[in-house]
């Protein structure tokens, strides 16, 4: 049996600049694979500018890699056509974070339900595609009769969130791509969405991207952790191995600078060393490098992964007494 | 206040400036919004007081009156708003009845805002510097404009700005400079109390802290007194003295950090501070069942009643009045009404 999703050393490189061409790395060289069996939820996490939209982008074939390839059930995401394409387009939805943005102000809500269910030919008469609505919208815990006709500056922003969870689930995905779905919404109603989406792994088998900058909410709802920076694999494992005792240097900035809701957890006494500094681009090595407070000679040679646990590595010459694992075998890394 | 040219931001406060008196005191303020479907109350006798260092945090739902509130203590509420009622006194002066003349005056010098998404508000056709000049020139026109410069060079200092930012254009910066920027036009004329309205919300977790952090060493620079609008708990953890939590334009509780953290009162306060996550409970999904009300619909007697796992009959018919506890906790509440 094929894998649910396998990114095989995708690289996305975004060049601008006629004559003199300048390329950022979005994404360098990542691999992993989610199975079919067991629907898990992976956090994928990074501060802005470290590839996590990218990668989604890539994912959903909005984009395509620069090298590399993405397999959906053993097939190329980006040659996909016809009825395989349909079937991709339909099992693979996403949830974007600005729950405001995506509904259009003129029509009601059953308008947005509705379209895919046309779409994708779900329902063979009016009455179905009415209980099919009513049915995902009870699924992510709301009133059908509160929300059906009713338009969107109508709900607030929770609600409108949870709609878009049910549009995914209207359509009996097998995979969700989250990008940062509750970063917009109350943190009163952030506990309601994360639920809603967890309930989605265990009750219907979907498997969850969580992409976020929220270290927080995604030790909440996921299994594992990637962490990003500038595109890169900086750690990654079980999250509460990587949470709880963080060993890339990056890694436990993220986690020292998390305001955590809790009085006797104080923010942590590492200085902040400035941002970006001319020499960031020009070098191969770590990415972390030049706000790294460890930075040694050697790092200008990009790390690899060292093995630290059975489910945690780091890419950081600290760890370097540990065996180093090949890149493409990030997802064992990820407990199931 | 510039002819005094030998004054630097970075002189510190003595520590008798900071005397026990409030340099803000808010006093039932009172505002409404007149809407073709009825008037909504969005600040509905709101008190509070703060003295000069001290940090407050405003939480609240969306539609809770958080901005209004800060607008109401600029004075920038527009039609069909409208201050109903009650007094913003910032250092002795009562801004509500100040005249309009004034009151530009007195913003900036007195009572600074930093708006939310204040790193969009910098134009992009203009340089950083010659913005910090306006706002320097709108309070006093007679100063050289070497001086001017001079100032505006400091504030960018105090900012961590290099000052080669004075020459720079907004598109230059990162999202987090921009906003240290406006941090640094906020504190231009040291003004004594400082409004930020969800100042790191566009933020990644590094640079809100490290704008948390400028914040934080500023306002303890010029000695004012600082109140952070948000709805991230953690960050008012992290940050603030004192929390104060609006719900439907009610203050439903005030109390010092630790009491909000460790023994919050009201109902509401007890479900927000279980919804949060933290490292000890996870999994475990909290959240405040029913969505928070229309201000034009409000229910009767205490607005969170229908949401309420304590509500009793009469919470259902008339808003109880504020009880204060021990150590100034104040709840508005009826469990709380025969403890006060």
């Amino acid at each position: 049996m094929h894998e649910l999703l396998e990114f095989r050393n995708v690289t996305k490189t975004y060049s601008r600049g006629l004559l003199t061409r300048t390329s950022t790395t979005a994404l360098h060289s990542v691999s992993l694979k989610l199975t079919q069996e067991e629907p898990t939820i992976v956090a994928i996490a990074g501060e802005s500018g470290s590839g996590k939209t990218t990668l989604a982008m890539l994912l959903l074939g909005f984009i395509p890699p620069t090298t590399g390839q993405i397999f959906y059930k053993g097939q190329n995401i980006n040659h996909l056509q016809g009825e395989e394409r349909m079937t991709f387009r339909r099992e693979v939805q996403a949830v974007f974070q600005d729950p405001f943005a995506v509904f259009n102000p003129f029509y009601t809500v059953d308008h947005l339900l509705s379209v895919p269910i046309n779409r994708f030919k779900l329902a063979k008469s009016k009455q179905e595609a009415r209980q099919k609505m009513e049915d995902s919208l009870a699924a992510v815990g709301l009133r059908p009769e509160d929300i059906l006709g009713r338009f969107p500056h109508q709900l607030s922003g929770g609600q409108r969130q949870r709609i878009n969870v049910a549009r995914a689930l209207l359509l009996k995905p097998r995979l969700l791509v989250a990008d940062e779905p509750v970063s917009m919404v109350d943190a009163s109603l952030r506990a309601t969405i994360l639920e809603t989406l967890s309930n989605l792994q265990k009750n219907f088998g979907v498997s969850i991207l969580y992409i976020t900058h929220d270290l927080t909410t995604a030790y909440h709802i996921a299994k594992s952790i990637i962490v990003l920076y500038r595109g890169s694999v900086m750690e990654a494992g079980d999250i509460d191995a990587v949470i709880k005792s963080p060993q890339h240097p990056y890694t436990r900035l993220l986690i020292d600078s998390i305001p955590w809701p809790d009085i006797k957890r104080r923010w942590g006494e590492t200085a902040i060393k400035a941002r970006e500094s001319e020499l960031s681009e020009k070098h191969n090595g770590c990415r972390f490098l030049t706000r790294c407070p460890f930075a040694m000679e050697k790092c200008t040679t990009e790390p690899p992964l060292f093995r630290l646990k059975a489910y945690q590595a780091a890419s950081c010459y600290l760890h370097e007494q540990n065996p180093s694992i090949e890149p493409d075998k990030l997802s064992e890394l990820l407990p199931r | 206040m510039f002819s005094q040219s030998s004054l630097t931001l970075h002189d510190t406060y003595s520590l008798s400036d900071v005397t026990m008196k409030p340099v803000l005191e808010v006093v039932n303020l009172q505002v409404s919004y007149y809407t073709d479907a009825g008037r909504a109350r969005a600040l509905d006798g709101v008190s509070l007081s703060l003295n000069a260092g001290e940090k407050l945090g405003l939480v609240g739902e969306s539609g809770s009156g958080k901005s209004t509130m800060a607008l109401a203590m600029t004075r920038m509420i527009k039609p069909p708003g409208r201050i109903e009622g009650g007094q913003v006194i910032v250092d002795g002066t009562d801004l509500v009845t100040l005249p309009d003349e004034q009151m530009l005056k007195a913003r900036l010098s007195k009572i600074a805002y930093i708006p939310q998404g204040a790193m969009n508000s910098l134009n992009p056709v203009m340089r950083i510097g010659a913005q910090m000049m306006d706002a320097i020139r709108a309070h006093d026109r007679t100063l050289p404009k070497s001086e001017m410069q001079e100032y505006c060079l400091q504030a960018l200092e105090s900012v961590d700005l290099k000052r080669e930012v004075f020459r720079m254009y907004a598109h230059e910066l990162s999202g987090g400079m921009k906003q240290r920027v406006c941090i640094a036009i906020g504190i231009l004329l040291r003004p004594k109390v400082i409004i930020a309205d969800e100042p790191t919300s566009a933020l990644d977790v590094v640079t809100q802290r490290q704008v948390m952090e400028t914040i934080d060493r500023v306002q303890k620079d010029i000695g004012a007194a600082v109140i952070l609008i948000g709805h991230d708990m953690g960050l008012m953890a992290q940050f603030v003295d004192k929390v104060a939590v609006l719900y439907t334009g009610r203050l439903m509780e005030l109390s010092t950090v630790a009491d909000m953290f460790t023994d919050p009162k009201h109902p509401y306060a007890q479900a927000l501070i279980n919804s949060l996550p933290n490292l000890d409970n996870k999994g475990v999904f909290q959240g405040i069942p029913g969505i928070a009300p229309a201000l034009m619909r409000l229910p009767s007697g205490c607005t969170f009643h229908p949401r309420c796992s304590r509500v009793m009959d009469e919470c259902k018919v008339k808003r109880p009045t504020p009880s204060t506890l021990s150590n100034n906790h104040v709840v508005e509440c009826y469990l709380y009404s025969d403890k006060a």
